[in-house]
């Protein structure tokens, strides 16, 4: 283990803080990723209802195969087109 | 009360020599054997004589030893001498006993192992730590050490040299001053800035421990009320800390003050001038989009540093000019934009090239502002060559450029040119100085071919509404 000696005003608490979380999902635009598995779809379509009714904009990307990481371009698109993306993995 | 301490290592052909000595010495004296390569070494000692193991080299590092044999004589608890190596006489003296004819009146020993090239580093980190008072964050395995740093924050966008404690102890045997002192509070989060503080920064730069002392007297320049840091930061204009290095240091550090003096590729000057900016960003807490509103920056803003080339100069040093003798290192601080060159490969009077340079410096910030910025003009070795020849001083050259540099209010009032920037209609009659008094400053640098010269443009808030030039004496 590497042991660093901290350069800052030791003002912020060591664990890392992330980002504030939005309070509320209206009129923010929301990615979501299909990672192309089958029938991945319809579960997609249900949540972008759902974020529709909420006031957000629902964004759709879809990784090329659910085989692989998704490309760089495709994360960078999403990071620029997005205010909040919602993360997660099933299957 | 007498003791003594004996420390030594097998490796050592001077102390393979003495184990009889220190079997003498067991058997009459009350000593304590400190044995750094073999615990079994010294052989021949009288039976139960114990001798401490020191592989770990914590009682080495306690007792300060740097040569092996070193025979550490106590009276009444209190180190009163210390001998190194192997002298005969001093050693029977010192001992009140007489050693074997046959060893020899002289041999010098050998280094401590807690001498090795890279060891006092790292048993100051073992055994010497707590006075470094740092708060110390664990990297995980799987971090990468360079991405570790970026994703805390610490980047100024370039990749930092990991901060460890190795690095930081190597870095802080630059200076002799405290870590734990204080030499100011860093705007804009008006922090306590220790010498620790700026060590550890000064490692993620790239810096060596030998030019410590310049980063901390250019965070000292930093602080001086006159300079005004905070607003520097806080302005949308593009300004950044500019640092000129005068003196013997900057050419014994091995600063670059000739061709490419303003640019890329000697260590010091690109590690000093970063230095300073990731200790605004990091103990400061300044950073671009925070409270640093600047609208565009300048290249600057990553590290501007360079060393004026005083030893090829016909003119005193800024830093003389200063009132700081040329034996004296100085840094000095401006608030700067980025570089503007001046061509004129034809002029070979000085009143030629002083109107040529004074046609340049009309525009800085604007060619209808008056008294706003001030400016270095950094004049390299074939244009000084002109005012050498024609025995111009560096004062004479700036009374020149001054007197040039009057401008009528009529052409520089607002609307005047068809341009709805300029000075109050009120002045039209007026005679403006493009520079407030004592705005213009000249220092000489750069490589011997080359008719250029260049202007650095200053903040627009200079004077007392908002920075002047500040230079700190460099304290080793």
């Amino acid at each position: 283990m590497t042991r660093f000696m901290d350069p800052t005003a030791e003002l912020a608490p060591e664990a890392r803080i992330p980002l504030p979380k939005a309070a509320s999902l209206a009129g923010l635009r929301v990615g979501l990723l299909d990672i192309s598995k089958p029938r991945g779809n319809i579960f997609i379509d249900r949540l972008a209802e759902l974020l529709t009714e909420a006031g957000a904009s629902p964004q759709r990307y879809a990784k090329p195969t659910f085989t692989r990481i998704a490309p760089v371009e495709l994360k960078q698109q999403i990071a620029t087109e997005c205010d909040v993306v919602i993360e997660a993995l099933a299957d | 009360m007498h003791h003594y301490v004996l420390v030594v290592k097998e490796d050592c052909e001077t102390c393979r020599m003495l184990q009889p000595v220190a079997a003498s010495l067991a058997a009459t004296a009350d000593i304590r054997i400190v044995s750094q390569d073999n615990p079994n070494f010294p052989a021949g000692l009288p039976a139960g004589t114990c001798i401490e193991d020191d592989s770990a080299l914590e009682q080495s590092f306690a007792l300060k030893v740097e040569i092996v044999p070193s025979l550490i004589c106590y009276t009444d608890g209190l180190e009163v001498s210390r001998l190194e190596g192997w002298q005969r006489a001093e050693w029977e003296s010192t001992t009140g006993l007489t050693f074997a004819a046959a060893l020899p009146a002289f041999r010098p020993g050998c280094g401590s192992k807690s001498m090795d090239p890279g060891m006092p580093e790292k048993l100051a980190v073992k055994y010497g730590g707590a006075q470094l008072k740092a708060r110390r964050l664990d990297i995980a395995e799987g971090e990468d050490e360079v991405e570790a740093c970026y994703d805390r924050g610490w980047s100024d966008g370039l990749p930092l040299v990991p901060p460890t404690e190795i690095r930081v102890v190597r870095m802080l045997q630059g200076t002799r001053r405290s870590p734990a002192e204080v030499v100011g509070e860093v705007p804009p989060d008006y922090v306590p800035c220790t010498i620790e503080k700026i060590a550890i920064n000064a490692v993620m730069a790239g810096c060596k421990p030998e030019y410590l002392p310049v980063v901390i007297a250019a965070v000292e320049a930093a602080l001086m009320d006159e300079f005004c840091m905070h607003g520097l930061l806080a302005t949308t204009y593009f300004s950044g800390p500019m640092v000129l290095v005068n003196g013997p240091l900057s050419r014994a550090i091995g600063m670059n003050s000739r061709g490419n003096a303003l640019g890329q590729g000697n260590r010091a000057n690109a590690t000093i001038g970063r230095a300073l900016q990731l200790i605004i960003r990091n103990v400061g807490g300044g950073r671009p989009g925070g409270v640093d509103r600047a609208a565009l920056g300048n290249p600057g803003k990553y590290t501007f540093c360079f060393a004026e080339d005083e030893t090829g100069s016909c003119w005193e040093s800024y830093a003389e000019e200063r009132g700081f003798s040329p034996q004296v290192s100085t840094v000095s601080l401006f608030a700067a934009d980025g570089v503007q060159g001046i061509v004129d490969q034809k002029s070979r009077t000085p009143e030629s090239l002083s109107r040529s340079f004074a046609a340049g410096l009309k525009v800085v910030s604007h060619p209808k502002m008056v008294m706003a910025a001030d400016a270095f003009l950094v004049v390299s070795p074939e244009h000084e060559r002109v005012f050498r020849d024609a025995g111009w001083s560096k004062t004479r050259l700036k009374e020149e450029l001054n007197s040039l540099l009057q401008m009528p209010g009529s052409e520089i009032i607002v609307g005047a040119d068809g341009i709805a920037e300029g000075v109050p209609e009120k002045l039209k009659d007026a005679i403006l100085p493009k520079f407030r008094e004592g705005g213009l400053n000249i220092v000489r640098a750069g490589g011997s071919a080359g008719l250029f010269s260049a202007i650095i443009a200053g903040w627009g808030a200079s004077g007392k509404i908002g920075s002047v030039p500040v230079t700190r004496e460099i304290v080793i």
